[in-house]
């Protein structure tokens, strides 16, 4: 399958290189930003709760996939065909600014992409995931932060620092490096996931309390709906319309030329156990909130746009299987997605690895081939010039065996 | 209502931190099964023996800040009249500038009172948070007036309210802290009634609640109904006697409210055998009670004073005991017999076993109670160890809710302080909960029954807080620790999957914060 496929695994690809070569990438000089007149930025979307990558990009040309994925896989016929990014992968139709910004060249997909960690815990998977350490456990410093301090002292995107959007600071930017807070202004609601949550656990084991709940969110909502439509909360980072307004904010700050040049944004509600949609329903309206966050940030960075780097990544994907309640439960191998004008895109990377029960990770998720930390070093060597020792030992530790992935940036 | 799903007999843990306590912190779980070899009784009542575990160390330059009453209401009583000089002279200026040529200089501001109003609940809540983690620093609101200095009540408030929140995250249980709640909320004051008040209420709690509450009720009944705090609230401050020689004239009279309610809600309790005549009796008794004013007429201004003018100079009959003419030492003889009275041992033992044990307390809870605070002459210690030793207390199941106090300092402890250590953001949940701090709706205090807290309003806002707090975690611990933790082994399958499910450890953690076995005691 892997003839649709541009780049080799790059950990196989690496071990075909000569140790020459990678000496030489190791102590390769730092990229000369200041002589192209670049002045890069990164953006970080934790997607929180497991993104299912077979329903966001869909392997519709493999003969596998429909099967497994049932009533939610994409398709590229019938009234909400998924978009089409080569001839095999397709992606949501929800997402049609992704698509375009595909086309142009500026988007791209890693797929079959994993962290190291190979277990079923979204707080285990997302400490890994965002401190950068092989296990789970670290949650004192991310690995974006400890980017930031590896940089040399008096570097304009170490001087900047970072930026955290939203009520609390997501792992991955935590630590010393100085690190800017901002949250859009509202107190969002908690999220109906975290009601019907709560809801759910009550009716099993508190009725009394299930049904005051019940009455005191019924009430909620219907004095919401009594106000003007500017009178609502936007809605938490794990609605639409959150997703957007907070890259919208966070765009604004990024595109000051003070402003901070890295940023890490949390968006949550990707567990998707029940009723998770494909091409619509609930996932649909979270990717479509993703989509929307992309094109704030296209629009609000204006110039910034062309020297920015967007990466949407998540803890592990989700099986390929789906259930019995018509979603899909906690799996392996997914997408990181990558967006901005310093992308070099128009492509889907991936080692396909199929998705025969044979060639299923545990015989239940997408096998993952492609290291997310080797996308993400690729990303903070070409855009900030980190080197490749660096990287493996403090930005990533003990990870000098995955090799940075290059060629994602312009 | 209703009693929760599981009619099984609670577990011991959730007994001392829950029922007893103000919740557990990481740790203290393994603390109860270590120090203590698992005896739960020894471990309460190890906190009953520790010297003055109750006090607010005074020396302590945390508490710089605070206060005694006198001074507090004193400083109270200089700016209210500060304030009133700044207004006639706003006044007199306002009416000069049409004639003035030169504009005259500004006049200094009124400042507002704070008070808990519910569009300053609705925006404190809707204030987003700024973030305060480690290398984070908050961005600048946009840049809006700075505020005028709190008057000195609300400083003096918010010095007490720190002072007290503190108190409730370092202690080790915090037994003895939820019987100071309990008699703070018996004998409340409001600070809803005037500045006085809200300057005074937390030094009130100090001064005549934290020094008795493992002492004698006689006592701490006489600190309280002398204290200026108590007697300006019930208004004893107005009541003069008829036949006196302040009421000769005839302008002022007798005002029955501190008496009825101290033989209503603070001893014998309604239908404790008084009648209307026992009331106004008790009320001539009481008059003379008084506070010293800024002119310093009666004593020390802001200080509890017995005017003698405004007594009642006559023998009274109260429940058919008769006192004779004897300036203030006439309350006080009938205050000591009030407070021993059989009425009063069965109204206060029923209050306690339905604070600490069920809404509707098991009979022979309240009778052994009963028997206790008579045999020992109303020995509260006595009282708190019998509590511990009561099978009642460990074998009814936890159907009683955390009141917002209690939920929100559980919060606290099990989730860590808010990054500010600033009890604003405490005061105004409390506020959003109904439970607005030495605020209560009257002279009965806050309700202590689960329907008055498992509302709809209430869980929703229950809720919203959890989710607040749950993301102002920093350096957010996996919430399966954190729920071993604080509940232990005696978490329900359904809970610990809820949380173990969760798709982030914010939201866990506010799974954990809303579990029945967290809101429950």
């Amino acid at each position: 399958m892997s003839l649709l496929c541009e780049i080799p695994n790059p950990s196989r690809r690496a071990v075909l290189m000569t140790g020459g070569a990678l000496f030489a990438w190791a102590y390769m000089p730092r990229f000369a930003r200041a002589a192209n007149n670049r002045d890069p930025r990164l953006i970080v979307i934790v997607l929180r709760g497991a993104l299912d990558g077979l329903s966001t990009v869909g392997p519709v040309g493999d003969p596998d996939y429909a099967g497994l994925h049932g009533d939610i896989a994409l398709s590229l016929s019938g009234p909400h065909a998924a978009l089409p990014l080569d001839g095999f992968f397709a992606v949501n139709p929800a997402m049609p600014v992704f698509a375009r910004l595909f086309k142009a060249k500026q988007a791209a997909v890693v797929h079959a992409a994993a962290t190291g960690y190979r277990e079923r815990s979204h707080f285990d998977g997302q400490d890994v995931l965002e401190s950068g350490f092989a296990g789970p456990g670290h949650v004192a410093t991310g690995w974006l932060n400890r980017a930031l301090e590896s940089l040399p002292s008096g570097d304009r995107v170490a001087t900047l620092g970072g930026l955290a959007v939203g009520p609390s600071t997501p792992l991955v930017i935590r630590g010393s490096a100085p690190v800017l807070g901002w949250a859009p202004q509202y107190l969002p609601a908690p999220s109906d996931t975290l009601a019907a949550r709560v809801l759910d656990l009550y009716s099993h084991r508190d009725p009394v309390l299930a049904v005051a709940l019940k009455r005191g969110l019924d009430a909620d909502k219907m004095a919401l709906g009594d106000k003007m439509d500017s009178m609502k909360p936007k809605g938490g980072l794990d609605s639409a319309a959150g997703m957007r307004q907070a890259a919208q904010g966070a765009a604004k700050l990024i595109a000051a030329d003070d402003g901070p040049r890295v940023a890490a944004l949390a968006f949550d509600g990707w567990d998707t156990h029940v009723n998770e949609g494909g091409a619509t329903g609930r996932l649909a309206s979270l990717l479509g909130g993703l989509d929307g966050a992309f094109e704030e940030f296209e629009k609000g960075l204006g110039e910034r746009w062309k020297d920015t780097a967007i990466v949407a990544i998540t803890e592990f994907g989700r099986t390929a299987r789906i259930n019995g309640t018509v979603g899909t439960d906690h799996g392996t191998g997914t997408v990181a997605l990558l967006a901005g004008g310093a992308i070099k895109g128009g492509r889907v990377i991936a080692d396909w690895p199929g998705l025969k029960p044979a060639q299923l990770y545990e015989q239940r998720d997408l096998a993952p081939t492609s290291d997310v930390r080797a996308v993400l070093k690729g990303l903070l060597a070409d855009q900030f010039g980190l080197s490749a020792a660096v990287l493996g030992d403090k930005v990533f530790p003990e990870s000098g065996s995955v090799n940075p992935m290059r060629d994602l940036i312009t | 209502m209703a009693a929760p799903a599981s009619p099984t007999r609670p577990d011991s843990a959730l007994v001392v931190f829950n029922r007893f306590g103000l919740g557990a912190r990481p740790g203290d779980l393994d603390k109860l099964k270590g120090d203590l070899r698992g005896d739960p009784r020894a471990y309460l009542k190890a906190e009953l023996r520790q010297p003055d575990i109750a006090m607010i160390p005074y020396d302590d330059p945390a508490y710089a800040g605070l206060l005694g009453s006198t001074a507090a209401i004193q400083a109270s009583m200089a700016a209210s009249f500060q304030r009133k000089l700044d207004m006639q002279a706003g006044t007199r200026q306002a009416t000069m500038t049409n004639v003035a040529a030169v504009p005259p200089p500004v006049a200094p501001t009124m400042p507002a009172v704070a008070s808990a109003k519910p569009a300053a609940v609705a925006e404190m809540l809707a204030k987003p948070t700024t973030l305060a983690a480690g290398a984070t620093k908050p961005v600048a609101q946009p840049p809006a007036a700075p505020p005028a200095p709190p008057p000195i009540e609300a400083r003096l408030f918010q010095a007490e309210a720190q002072a007290r929140f503190d108190k409730a995250l370092k202690a080790d249980v915090g037994f003895v802290e939820r019987l100071v709640y309990f008699w703070s909320n018996h004998f409340c004051v409001s600070v809803a009634k005037d500045n006085i008040i809200r300057a005074s209420a937390g030094a009130f709690e100090r001064e005549a609640i934290r020094p008795f509450v493992l002492g004698r009720f006689a006592d701490m009944l006489l600190a309280v109904e002398h204290h200026p705090a108590m007697l300006f609230y019930l208004d004893n401050q107005q009541s003069v006697g008829p036949k006196s020689r302040a009421g000769n004239n005839g302008k002022r009279g007798l005002n029955e409210n501190l008496a009825r309610e101290i033989l209503e809600l603070h001893t014998l309790g309604v239908g404790g055998g008084y009648s209307q005549a026992d009331v106004t009796s008790f009320a001539r008794i009481l008059t003379g009670w008084m506070i010293g004013g800024r002119d310093g007429h009666l004593g020390e201004p802001g200080n509890f004073a017995f005017n003698a003018n405004a007594h009642e100079p006559s023998d009274e009959v109260l429940l058919g005991k008769t006192y004779p003419a004897g300036g203030q030492g006439q309350a006080e003889a009938a205050l000591n017999d009030i407070a021993r009275h059989p009425a009063t041992a069965q109204h206060i033992a029923t209050q306690i076993a339905r604070h600490f044990i069920a809404d509707n307390p098991p009979p022979a809870a309240v009778t052994r109670l009963a028997k206790v605070f008579v045999k020992s002459d109303g020995d509260l210690r006595a009282m708190a160890a019998t509590l511990i030793d009561m099978p009642e207390a460990w074998s009814t199941p936890l159907a009683k809710m955390r009141s917002p106090f209690d939920f929100i300092v559980a919060i606290r402890r099990a989730a860590g302080p808010d990054p500010a250590n600033n009890p604003n953001q405490s005061l105004g949940w409390l506020n959003a909960l109904g439970e607005p701090l030495w605020q209560p709706p009257g002279p009965n205090g806050f309700a202590d029954e689960a329907d008055a807290w498992a509302s709809a309003e209430g869980m929703k806002i229950r809720l919203d807080i959890a989710w607040q707090a749950a993301r102002q975690v920093k350096n957010i611990g996996n919430p399966d620790d954190t729920l071993n933790a604080v509940i232990g082994p005696s978490a329900s399958p359904e809970t610990r999957l809820a949380i173990a499910q969760a798709e982030s450890k914010q939201q866990g953690l506010a799974m954990l914060l809303m579990a029945p076995e967290f809101q429950r005691r």
